[in-house]
């Protein structure tokens, strides 16, 4: 498991030789800074905390600032943590790259994905819509709640509500290119957020390994 | 500049021709044939430029044996291995939607004609020229180097 934080910059596209495109969002990511290594004797547990993001000394909260004072790290706007099987073998201060990953890598992605406010129920969960015309009035309602036999509406009904603005993650997205001088990854598909989110980025849980992308390899980027 | 819109300059390429709207072009495709690649050309009007970047379309529309056809180009991609221009087009507006309803003599675009387009044609030509004269010193070179024909204009 490797786990390395940056931001979304944007979507764009790659060609293939034989003509084929490629959707591959752009993620900046990485120099990150090991903040702190948490121990099993004295956090219960192994991982490694990464930030990510300089900012100045005023701009960072006062409890955070004695955090990075105190394990002697230039303070960070972004901070996350990676759960080991073992204790880990970075030290507080080492710096993460992008390239941990590798072309061909399967990763996961998670961001938070932009609010949408208040929305109903065909925006939050695709419900479809009644006819606008000939007289009907039912155009965006959400439509029969429960059977009368049942006499209640049963916890968990898809309704309107708050929609977005949550913790989302891709997974299994496949590392079409790095580009090591600008700490760049093309990840192929979409990412949750914004496109200045903060996301992390870490080597994906389930499926299989070492997919090799029908892409040209990078212009003079790492293969 | 944004770093997207630099990186669709850097994956993208280099230069690409002045096409505009209502030009009559010919776009040479390489296409598969069996195991073989072959260009084919394909003759028409552009009648539609969409996209930014590296997503830049071209819509290109012929009459082919009374019915109309359309193709659209991605501009970047590299199985288009050239446009060329061979008559520009006097137009009134961006998108010509409106030749999909016209046949015939209608269908045809007024040439546009000036110093103007004088001067982009001999750029284009002085272009051309000088990159396959490059293309020409560096095939002595490397032989076998691909990548003949990439249109021209700054």
């Amino acid at each position: 498991m490797t786990l390395i934080l940056g931001r979304k910059r944007g979507m764009t596209q790659l060609f293939a030789e034989d003509g084929t495109v490629t959707g591959v969002t752009v993620v900046e990511v990485g120099p990150c800074t090991v903040t702190q290594i948490r121990t099993v004797e004295t956090d219960g547990y192994d991982a490694v905390q990464l930030g990510f993001g300089d900012i100045k000394d005023k701009h960072a909260a006062k409890p955070q600032l004695g955090h990075f004072k105190k394990n002697g790290v230039a303070p960070k706007r972004f901070l996350r943590e990676e759960r080991l099987m073992k204790p880990a073998t970075q030290k507080v201060g080492d710096t993460v790259l992008a390239t941990v990953f590798n072309v061909g890598d399967l990763v996961d992605v998670t961001g938070t994905m932009k609010g949408r406010g208040y929305a109903g129920t065909i925006k939050r969960h695709g419900f479809s819509r009644g006819p606008e015309t000939h007289g009907c009035m039912n155009v965006r309602q959400p439509g029969s709640l429960a059977s009368k036999r049942i006499g209640k509406v049963i916890k968990g009904k898809r309704l309107g509500g708050h929609y977005g603005a949550t913790r989302e993650t891709s997974k299994n997205l496949i590392v079409m290119r790095v580009d090591q001088e600008r700490n760049l990854l093309y990840l192929k598909g979409s990412v949750a957020g914004p496109n200045t989110g903060y996301i992390q980025v870490r080597t994906a849980r389930t499926g299989v390994k070492k997919v090799g992308p029908a892409v040209t390899p990078g212009k003079g980027k790492k293969a | 500049m944004d770093l997207i819109g630099q990186l669709d300059k850097e994956n993208g390429k280099k230069q690409l021709p002045m096409v505009h709207v209502g030009d009559n072009v010919e776009v040479h495709y390489l296409i598969k044939e069996g195991d073989k690649e072959r260009v084919q050309l394909f003759i028409g009007t552009v009648i539609a430029l969409k996209g930014r970047g590296i997503r830049r379309n071209i819509i290109v529309r012929r009459i082919v044996q009374g019915e109309g056809v359309e193709r659209i180009f991605p501009m970047h991609s590299p199985r288009v291995k050239d446009i060329v221009i061979t008559r520009r087009g006097q137009i009134r507006r961006a998108k010509l939607y409106f030749l999909r309803d016209r046949v015939g003599k209608q269908t045809k675009v007024k040439e546009l004609l000036g110093e103007k387009v004088r001067r982009e044609r001999e750029f284009d030509k002085a272009m051309r020229a000088s990159t396959s004269n490059d293309e020409a010193g560096s095939t002595e070179t490397a032989p076998g180097k691909p990548e003949k024909n990439v249109p021209v204009h700054a």
